[in-house]
Parts: C-alpha cells; sequence; structure tokens
C-alpha cells in the first residue's frame, strides 16, 4: 500500500476512536512523546497497560468472589485501573471507574459486580481497537502503524493533516 | 421815590432767582445722592448675587443682566480670551440672544489700552468689540470697556489647556442706549469697576470648586477601585490561594499609590493568568469555565502599569461572570493590529505599533444575560446603573466600567463592548498601548512560554528529577514525558524506595499524592528533612488525580511547590519544568 493512503487510514481509524470516545487527547499525547530516541514509546506504553489492566480485572474478580467483600481493597484496584486508563487516554474506561468507586463507597456489592462487568467490557473493547491500530493478534497481519513504516513512512500525527 | 424802590426789588428778585438756582441745584444734587444710594444698593445686590452661585456661566449671565438694568444700558458684553491666548471671543451679551462667536485678535490697541489698566476706559463705538448692534441710522452711544482679571490656569493643573504664564483678562463692554445724550458718569464707571472686580473674585471662586470637586471625585473613583480589588480578593480568599497568588493579592489591597499618573514599570504579561486564578474560584461555584488564551507573537515582558492593568482585567472579567448565569468565559490576549476596521469604535484609534512600543487587545466574551445595545453607551458613565435588580446584589456602586475607562485612556488605549442583546452574551474589548522593554536586561527576556510546540526546546538536558508513583503505567508515562524534555529521570514506586533514591544531585521530585493508603504527604516532610541543612533542596512537586481543596492544603502544608492535575499534557511539563527552574515554585496551578 501507498504510505499516503496507509498514513491517511491510520489517521481515520484514529479519528474514528476519539469521535466514539475510546480515546481522548492524553493518547495524542503519547504520540508526541515517540521520537527517534524512543520508536516504541505507544506500544511499550499500551503493553504496560494491557499487563496491568489484566492483572487487575483478575484481582477485581477473585475480591468481589469473596464471602466477605474487602470494599476498600475493591477501592483500591478500581483506583489503580482509572489512574492506568487515565495516563494512556482510554476514556470510556476511565469513566466507567469513576462510577465504579461511586458504587464502591455504598458498599453496595450488587452493584459492584454490575460495574465491573461494565468495565471489562469496555477494557475489551478498546484493547481490540488499540491492537488494530497497533499490533494485531494474526501474526502475519502487519498493524496499520507497521506497515506505514515498513512503506518508509512516518507514523502521522493529527495536527499534521489539520 | 420809585428810584429807590427799584434797586430794592431788584436785589429781591436777584436774590429769589439765586435761590430757586440754588434749590434746584439742591434738587438736582438730591436727585444724584437717591440715584448713587440707589446704585449703591444695586451693586451690593448685585455682588451678591454673583458671589452667591459658583457656576462661572450664572456669574456672568448674572452680571450682563444687573448690570444692564441698573445703568440702563443698551449693550453689555463679555469677550473671553481663547485657549490659544492670541483672539478674544465674543462670549456672552446682553441682548443677542446667540453670542455668534466673533473674535478679534488680542493685540488690538483699544484692547491693549483697556487691560492696561485697571480703570473703566472709554473707548470708540466703532471699534471692533463694540460693533455688537446692527447697522443702522442711528447715534451710537457712549461705550466703555473694563477688564476682568482671570486667574492663572498654571495654578489649577487643568490639564485640557495649555499651560499661561502671563495675565489673562476677559473684556466686558458697556453702551449706553444711543440716540439719548447721556454720558458715562464718574460714579457709573466707578460701579462698573467695582463690579469687575467682584466678578473676577467670583469667577476664581467657582475654578477653585470645580478643581477640588475633580480632584473628589477622582479620590472617590480611587477608593471605590481599592474596594472592588479588595472585595474581589477577599471572595478569592475565601477559596484558598496559592503563596504568590496571595502576594498578588495583597500587593493590590495594599496600594497606596492615589496619583492619576501611571506606574510605568516592567509588566509581566504572564501575570494576567494569575489574574485569572482569582476569578477561576469564583467562576467555578457559578459551574462557568473560564479560558484564557494568548497569542505567541506578545512579548513576555513589556512596560506598562501591571496594577492598572490588573485592575481592569480584574473589573471586566468580574462583570462577566457576575453576569453570566451558565456556559462561561473566554478571554483572549494578543497583539492588536489596525486592520480591524471591523470595529464600530472609535473612528479615529488606530492602534500602530512602533520600535518602542505595541498595543495590546484583550477580549472577554461571556455567554450571560447580555445588553441592549441602546444602554451601552451608558455603561461608562458614573452612577448610571442599566440593570437595576443586578445592581443591587453586586454591592457596586456603578463606577466600575468608568474608572476601567479612564485607566484605560491613561494607557492611550480604547475600552468598549458589544453585545447583540439581552440573552445573547456580551464581548468587553480593550486595547491598551505597552512599553517594549529595551536591551537592558536580556536574561530576562526569553521567550520560551509562548512558543508551542517543537520550535524552541528550553533547555533541561541532563536535569535530573526523581517521579514516584505507584502506578506502573502512570510512571512510564510520566517518565516518558520528561524524558522526552531530556530530564535525566529515575522513577520508583514506593515512597520509601523515594526517600532512599533522592540525592542532592536531584533538581525535583513529582509526588503523587493520589495513592490510597500511601501518605506521600509523610514522604515529602522525610525528602525535607533528609535535605534540610541545604539550601538547594530538590523541589516537591504533587501529581494528583483529584484537585479538592484538602489535597491542596496539605500540599502547602508540607512545602511542596505546586500541584499538577493528572495526566500533564507534554505542554503543561515544560512549562510546569520552566516555572520551577525560573521562580522555584509554580506560578499557578489546575
Amino acid at each position: 500500500m501507498e504510505v499516503d493512503q496507509l498514513q491517511r487510514n491510520f489517521l481515520e481509524y484514529t479519528n474514528l476512536l476519539f469521535r466514539e470516545g475510546f480515546l481522548d487527547g492524553q493518547f495524542s499525547q503519547l504520540q508526541l512523546l515517540q521520537d527517534e530516541s524512543n520508536p516504541d514509546f505507544v506500544f511499550e506504553v499500551v503493553s504496560l497497560f494491557f499487563e496491568d489492566s489484566e492483572r487487575l480485572l483478575n484481582d477485581l474478580t477473585i475480591a468481589l468472589d469473596q464471602q466477605n467483600v474487602d470494599f476498600k481493597k475493591i477501592d483500591a484496584h478500581v483506583h489503580q485501573l482509572k489512574g492506568s486508563s487515565s495516563s494512556i487516554g482510554a476514556q470510556r474506561v476511565k469513566n466507567t471507574c469513576i462510577a465504579f468507586r461511586d458504587v464502591c463507597l455504598e458498599q453496595n456489592a450488587e452493584g459492584c459486580l454490575r460495574c465491573l462487568q461494565q468495565v471489562k467490557q469496555e477494557y475489551l473493547l478498546v484493547k481490540t481497537k488499540l491492537e488494530a491500530l497497533l499490533r494485531v493478534r494474526v501474526p502475519h497481519l502487519f498493524s496499520l502503524e507497521q506497515q506505514i513504516v515498513a512503506a518508509g513512512g512516518a507514523i502521522p500525527m493529527l495536527n499534521d493533516f489539520c | 421815590m420809585l428810584v429807590h424802590i427799584i434797586p430794592d426789588l431788584l436785589s429781591v428778585k436777584t436774590r429769589e432767582l439765586f435761590l430757586k438756582n440754588k434749590a434746584a441745584e439742591l434738587d438736582r444734587e438730591m436727585g444724584l445722592i437717591r440715584t448713587q444710594e440707589e446704585t449703591g444698593r444695586h451693586v451690593r445686590m448685585l455682588t451678591h448675587e454673583i458671589r452667591s452661585t459658583l457656576d462661572r456661566h450664572t456669574i456672568l449671565k448674572t452680571t450682563l443682566v444687573e448690570l444692564g438694568r441698573t445703568l440702563g444700558l443698551e449693550e453689555c458684553a463679555l469677550w473671553m480670551p481663547t485657549r490659544s491666548g492670541l483672539e478674544l471671543q465674543l462670549s456672552y451679551t446682553l441682548r443677542h440672544q446667540n453670542p455668534v462667536g466673533f473674535t478679534v485678535p488680542i493685540q488690538l490697541p483699544v484692547i491693549n489700552q483697556v487691560f492696561n489698566t485697571s480703570r473703566a476706559v472709554k473707548i470708540s463705538p466703532n471699534s471692533p468689540v463694540a460693533r455688537l448692534r446692527p447697522v443702522g441710522k442711528y447715534m451710537p452711544g457712549e461705550v466703555v470697556a473694563v477688564r476682568v482679571p482671570l486667574l492663572h490656569l498654571n495654578n489649577f493643573q487643568i490639564h485640557d489647556w495649555p499651560e499661561l504664564s502671563t495675565k489673562r483678562y476677559a473684556l466686558m463692554v458697556l453702551m449706553l442706549p444711543s440716540d439719548s445724550a447721556r454720558q458715562w458718569h464718574v460714579h457709573e464707571l466707578e460701579l462698573v469697576e467695582v463690579v469687575a472686580d467682584q466678578v473676577a473674585v467670583a469667577l476664581s471662586h467657582a475654578a477653585i470648586l470645580e478643581e477640588s470637586m475633580r480632584a473628589r471625585d477622582l479620590l472617590m473613583e480611587q477608593n471605590v477601585a481599592l474596594d472592588l480589588a479588595r472585595r474581589e480578593a477577599e471572595t478569592a480568599v475565601q477559596t484558598e490561594l496559592m503563596p504568590e497568588q496571595r502576594l498578588m493579592v495583597e500587593t493590590i489591597l495594599k496600594s497606596s499609590n492615589l496619583l492619576a499618573t501611571l506606574i510605568n514599570d516592567v509588566l509581566d504579561l504572564s501575570r494576567l493568568k494569575m489574574a485569572l486564578n482569582l476569578i477561576k474560584p469564583i467562576a467555578s461555584v457559578k459551574r462557568l469555565y473560564v479560558t484564557l488564551s494568548m497569542s505567541p507573537d506578545l512579548p513576555e515582558y513589556s512596560v506598562g502599569d501591571e496594577k492598572r492593568l490588573m485592575q481592569v482585567l480584574l473589573n471586566v472579567v468580574g462583570n462577566a461572570v457576575k453576569f453570566t448565569k451558565e456556559g462561561g468565559i473566554s478571554i483572549a490576549a494578543f497583539v492588536a493590529k489596525s486592520d480591524s476596521l471591523r470595529d464600530p469604535e472609535p473612528l479615529n484609534f488606530f492602534p500602530i505599533p512602533s520600535d518602542n512600543h505595541f498595543y495590546l487587545r484583550i477580549e472577554v466574551k461571556d455567554t450571560g444575560s447580555g445588553i441592549n445595545p441602546q444602554d451601552i453607551p451608558k455603561l461608562f458613565m458614573k452612577f448610571v446603573q442599566s440593570q437595576p435588580l443586578a445592581a443591587k446584589n453586586s454591592g457596586g456602586s456603578g463606577l466600575g466600567l468608568a474608572i476601567c475607562k479612564r485607566f484605560v485612556n491613561l494607557m492611550e488605549g480604547h475600552i468598549w463592548i458589544e453585545s447583540e442583546g439581552l440573552g445573547r452574551g456580551a464581548t468587553a474589548i480593550f486595547i491598551v498601548k505597552l512599553g517594549i522593554p529595551g536591551r537592558l536586561n536580556e536574561s530576562k527576556l526569553q521567550f520560551v512560554h509562548k512558543v508551542p510546540g517543537n520550535q524552541v526546546k528550553p533547555n533541561f538536558s541532563g536535569l535530573k528529577v526523581v517521579v514516584m508513583d505507584d502506578n506502573s503505567v502512570g510512571r512510564m508515562v510520566t517518565k516518558g514525558l520528561l524524558v522526552h524534555l531530556g530530564c535525566d529521570v529515575l522513577a520508583v514506586a514506593s515512597g520509601e524506595d523515594c526517600v532512599r533514591a533522592v540525592s542532592q544531585e536531584h533538581k525535583v521530585v513529582f509526588l503523587d499524592v493520589s495513592i490510597p493508603g500511601v501518605d506521600s504527604f509523610e514522604v515529602a516532610v522525610r525528602i525535607h528533612e533528609k535535605f534540610s541543612k541545604r539550601p538547594d533542596r530538590p523541589i516537591i512537586v504533587a501529581l494528583t488525580g483529584n484537585t479538592d481543596r484538602t489535597t491542596k492544603e496539605n500540599c502547602l502544608r508540607v512545602g511542596m511547590k505546586g500541584v499538577i492535575l493528572k495526566p500533564v499534557s507534554l505542554d503543561k511539563m515544560r512549562n510546569v519544568l520552566s516555572d520551577l527552574l525560573e521562580h522555584g515554585y509554580l506560578s499557578e496551578s489546575q
């Protein structure tokens, strides 16, 4: 594929994610931090986010499964998840976490379970989208980003096209 | 015997005649005395009338009317010197309803003659100052002119008028009725001289009073301005200011400079942002947004009166907040260009920059209740309130905008308001002239803040900093941010690691304070203790996801120099680092 076309696809896709609220401005900031001395920055941060989140979601599931639910611990986990999602700009996950913490304050176990379901859902959604952007499950297909780089182009920023 | 009788008869007749003449003479003298008495009474009344009014116009009008009546004059006129002092202009007449504004050069011989003596002088009815009646077939009556001294203008600092060091006079011209045989009598001339003196005294009183009222107005305005500033500051203080904000507020409050002159000092335009921080708490209580955008081509430092500019800005923004119920306020600051032909007014105002100065234009746009375009001119007048309901709650006296206008005028600028009508919001715009500082303080003039993006990278290379955040993703992002800016970053996950790892080489420590279960404040205290002896100990800054007051209070209490809201953008971090390195603290917090 032509570099231009790839770049345009990348941008369109990123734009779509912004418009649908999956990502917010913080994600653009991350892209700004990627440069020659740090060429895989976005990839690294997002991978870390996936690792971190999956661990937290796991811990949350276990915690809510207990006889005596420890709401303090739950709140701590959700706080962490809120922090990391906010740091990479995963807006919908972050917002769900905020709601989750409110329910946690009420010490409502039922409510918490519902929230956990929601968070898991949002997380899976944003994970799929980010993977499409940066890395793909199916190994023989390159991600858009990798294709652009392979074709000799630079990953475009939103500003470039405005 | 008839011969003897005739001489006797003759002498009796003569005596009779003599007596008659004498009697007639006495009568005449009695008449004269009575007239003089009456005249004297008239003079006293006239003097009283003149002196009882302090209005210049009334003084002069009354004089002419009463003189006319007392002396039975056909015409009485007053010529006043023009501002240039080169001409006399016909200013008041008794009979003509509208003085047409004739002027005569002041150097005419007849005028010089009158001005050189304090006596009333008979002048020719044909001289230019006496030709007040329409031409016709008549024998003009005798004319007398007298000078009326006016007090030196430079005693009173009347700003509009040029200073004149020579004595100035007005000329009063009095004409007896034409076609009569009347002549000016000595006592009438004396009366005229006395009246001229009284008029001079009355005019000087009026001038002094005018000046003192002006001074009183000025004092009142300044008191109100101080009051406004104090009130704004007090409201802001309730919502907790950072120490540097408090300093600025105190400076405004303590301002004891009551002169109407400007203090032209170095004006730091980024302090405009600080002014905002006084308004933001109030606005956020009303759930209004406040945004500020400063154009990148604004110089960082300029020369001007910062206090007054701040007062104008606070006043204007305060008004915007006051009259807005929902939505918010947008403030834009940029360099004014003279191609703004779309501006409704003024027609004569061209903000043309030069090597030494530029024009700063600030627009404050609100989504508030708007203003009826017809009411806009009244806004800048003193004591006129066009919104009585709002005025009840505002506690202001309606002087705010009038003061702003005065200050803006002093800064050779202009202020006006645009609004499409009630309910459509309003935009207040003011332009002021500021100087461009000379190349004295090169080190201060770094145009760093205002340059966006990657054009100019400030030099943070090798700056050693520590980041403490227990969230791995957050830690990585903050580290990435700082590395991108050139810093040498040590990232730690716990308070313990942090205290252990901080060394005196580290200039800044970023602590995440929103970690539940970890007392980051304790960490800050311990770091401070570790470096208590060192003057250049690291600056500690808080990173937090929540901006509630308790967090901020706690941060300040443990000596943190700033609070930053996560997530932090690249630009924000760059500004933060610049700020910290330049001032040693954050001059603004979010």
